[in-house]
């Protein structure tokens, strides 16, 4: 009875939980459903979509800092988007034109790759010289530990010491 | 292996902690440098807010020396920043508004229930001009010398230790060369 009674309560506990978690997905799917970017834009060209989410992906929105365009709510990030949309159907720009368009206004900050140029040729080269300094590291310790292959030969007088207490000459 | 060489690692890792440690404060994560410094405000032709028939071009904020103020309705910082601005306007600094994404009822009534520190607001409704500005969000303001160039923008709310700081310097500096 006492059992029964503990199974029972511990399936309505289940049954509490599962139901619980399955309200928690729901609601999980849903909000990520509400966070996702809904927008409606027209395009002419497959083309031109792809070059619209590609940018997107490229642009950092300035007010969120670590969210693309394509990822951010922001009502900048949202302009941002338009603005991309309007020079692609419109004005028909290039990449170029429109992420020239962007730096202008926000500077560097908006391009999450950033350009190469004086300030940031250390960014971009860094990590190959720190590999290539450790490598060469590397090598210099190795050989400077690498054991002796050579069997040092015994000098005369050793060889002679070793004679004398072996008992004779080794053949 | 000689004795110096024992401290390489420690050197790189020293030489790092310093590199490390500039770039932890050497930009502010915060406001990004406005690509527009000492570049003209950029062209734009919108309607006035509290006279909807008169349009406003780039040309009307030559002449004297202005802050540009990016403001809305829907932001609580302006609301915080407001009381500073009306300080500024009774001493005299001209102040022209730039009413960003807002609704035209909800920026009537805010400077109807609150004062109006304005010598005119810009209706950007659609945030053109903001993105033209580089603006990211509100508020935001522009130190516009005579020859309609900006001078600074600070990004946030403008309050004493602000304007003491960084843009009555740059104002004054403005102001003399006017005079002379």
């Amino acid at each position: 009875m006492t059992l029964d009674f503990f199974f029972r309560r511990s399936s309505l506990l289940e049954s509490v939980s599962v139901s619980m978690l399955m309200g928690l997905a729901v609601l999980l799917v849903s909000l990520s459903a509400h966070a996702g970017v809904i927008e409606n834009y027209q395009f002419d060209s497959p083309r031109q979509q792809e070059q619209f989410f590609r940018l997107n992906e490229q642009l950092r929105c300035p007010q969120c800092q670590n969210q693309s365009i394509a990822d951010s709510n922001a009502p900048v990030a949202q302009d941002l988007r338009r603005q991309v949309h309007r020079m692609i159907v419109e004005e028909k720009a290039d990449d170029d034109t429109v992420i020239q368009f962007m730096l202008d206004r926000y500077g560097d900050f908006v391009l999450y790759k950033p350009r190469m140029d004086a300030r940031t040729i250390m960014l971009w080269f860094g990590p190959l010289i720190l590999l290539l300094l450790g490598i060469f590291i590397l090598f210099r310790i190795l050989k400077e530990h690498r054991p002796e292959t050579e069997v040092e030969g015994l000098d005369e007088q050793n060889k002679a010491e070793l004679d004398k207490i072996l008992g004779g000459k080794d053949k | 292996m000689k004795r110096w060489k024992l401290f390489l690692p420690l050197a790189f890792f020293l030489t790092f902690c310093v590199l490390l440690y500039i770039g932890l404060f050497m930009e502010d994560k915060n406001e990004l440098p406005s690509m527009l410094l000492d570049k003209p405000v950029p062209e734009f032709s919108l309607k006035k807010l509290q006279q909807p028939a008169e349009t406003v071009t780039e040309e009307a904020l030559k002449g004297r020396i202005l802050l540009l103020n990016v403001w809305g309705s829907w932001c609580p910082a302006c609301k915080v920043e407001h009381p500073y601005l009306m300080k500024l306007a009774r001493e005299g600094i001209n102040i022209v508004g730039v009413n960003y994404k807002d609704e035209r009822q909800g920026a009537l009534e805010w400077l109807d229930r609150l004062e109006d520190p304005y010598l005119f607001n810009i209706v950007d409704k659609d945030g053109r001009l903001g993105l033209d500005l580089g603006v990211y969000g509100a508020p935001e303001t522009f130190l516009i010398d005579k020859h309609g160039v900006i001078r600074y923008k600070h990004i946030g709310i403008l309050d004493d230790r602000v304007w003491k700081k960084d843009l009555k310097p740059l104002y004054d500096a403005l102001q003399k060369e006017l005079v002379q």
